[in-house]
């Protein structure tokens, strides 16, 4: 293979961060959704990326060779070594809140697994594949919460409007070309090449939400690749990773 | 959200499996619409992959018969055992039926 081991363990790795943390944070959600239909859904849409997530670390596991496992990689890094965007580190906040994050997510990571699932490196190709199917959906998922809301009573509409706003310095970073990406040139897609599908599908579909688009050339939050995080993330790893940490025996 | 699910009208989830022919009745769920209720049944009904095609069916446009009409329904069928195809002998090159 003409990439180095080490940067597709690390490329696998920020991967797997970003769908373990925004699984992590779904998953609050269970048992607290408006209604049973949707807490299913969102839990459904937690476990895929929770699923996603065991795919990439174990690959990053292989890659690395230095005896670590994916509960190691999950379990026994701090902040500073997660790569996850800052994005999906953002509380719940409410259901709009939770659903525009979702739907920034979700059409980012549908146009990065389209590209992904055709790449050379047949671990990332096969994972990407599988995945995509189920991106598909959560996409469309959460594209219709946006539609419904925004086009829907009053409120529902400033509200969205008021979490898509909010949210909108943290979309930027999703297409940020690392050192790492260049590093990695032909095995996986440089972000910015999909920002505009991604940009298209946001005019697309908050045209039919009624809803006005943020713009794109506004200032943007950065970091999270490189290990600069919000505060929040903190609070996340100190609740999943409490127990492996307190015992470090303790078996499944 | 400012409607309370109440205020969604009930849906009836027929899901058919994988080698079943008929769709059968898996339960029920509240949606605001055909399309969401569709995505709810996908969501509550099958996550443990047990179908390849959902119905649903407003709960309103059921027809269903009334409990105090079972035994003029349902009763004079019970003494008629003939009705079953029990009593035919089946030549053994027939095998299981």
């Amino acid at each position: 293979m003409k990439w180095a081991t080490c940067d597709l363990a690390d490329y696998a790795l920020r991967k797997a961060d970003d769908t373990l943390v925004l699984g992590q944070r779904l998953s609050e959600w269970c048992g607290h959704g408006p209604v049973l239909e949707q807490d299913i859904a969102l839990t459904n849409v937690a476990l895929d990326l929770i699923g996603q997530a065991r795919g990439y670390y174990q690959m990053a596991a292989a890659w690395r060779a230095d005896g670590s496992t994916e509960d190691d990689l999950a379990y026994r890094r701090d902040a500073h070594l997660y790569g996850n965007h800052l994005l999906v580190e953002l509380p719940n906040g409410h259901w709009g809140d939770t659903l525009a994050r979702q739907f920034f997510f979700d059409a980012y990571n549908f146009f990065l697994l389209e590209q992904l699932s055709k790449s050379p490196v047949p671990e990332l190709s096969a994972l990407a594949q599988k995945a995509y199917k189920e991106v598909s959906y959560h996409a469309q998922f959460s594209a219709e919460w946006i539609i419904r809301l925004g086009d829907g009573t009053d409120e529902s509409h400033t509200k969205i409007q008021q979490s898509v706003n909010r949210l909108w310095a943290y979309t930027g970073e999703l297409f940020e070309d690392t050192d790492l990406d260049r590093k990695l040139d032909g095995a996986v897609p440089l972000p910015s090449t999909f920002r505009a599908d991604w940009l298209q599908k946001m005019r697309e579909v908050f045209a039919l939400a009624t809803l006005e688009l943020p713009d794109p050339n506004a200032y943007m939050q950065k970091g999270g690749l490189h290990g600069r995080h919000t505060e929040h993330l903190g609070y996340i790893l100190a609740e999943m990773q409490y127990l492996p940490r307190a015992y470090p025996d303790a078996k499944w | 959200m400012s409607q309370s699910p109440d205020a969604w009208p009930l849906w009836e989830v027929f899901v058919r499996s994988k080698n079943g022919l008929a769709h059968k009745h898996s339960g029920s769920l509240h949606a605001p619409d055909a399309e969401t209720a569709l995505k709810s049944a996908r969501d509550v009904y099958t996550r443990r992959s047990e179908g390849v095609s959902i119905w649903v069916i407003p709960s309103s446009a059921v027809v269903a018969s009334s409990p105090d009409e079972r035994e003029p329904l349902f009763a004079p069928s019970d003494d008629k055992p003939y009705r079953h195809p029990t009593f035919y002998d089946i030549p053994d090159e027939v095998g299981h039926m």
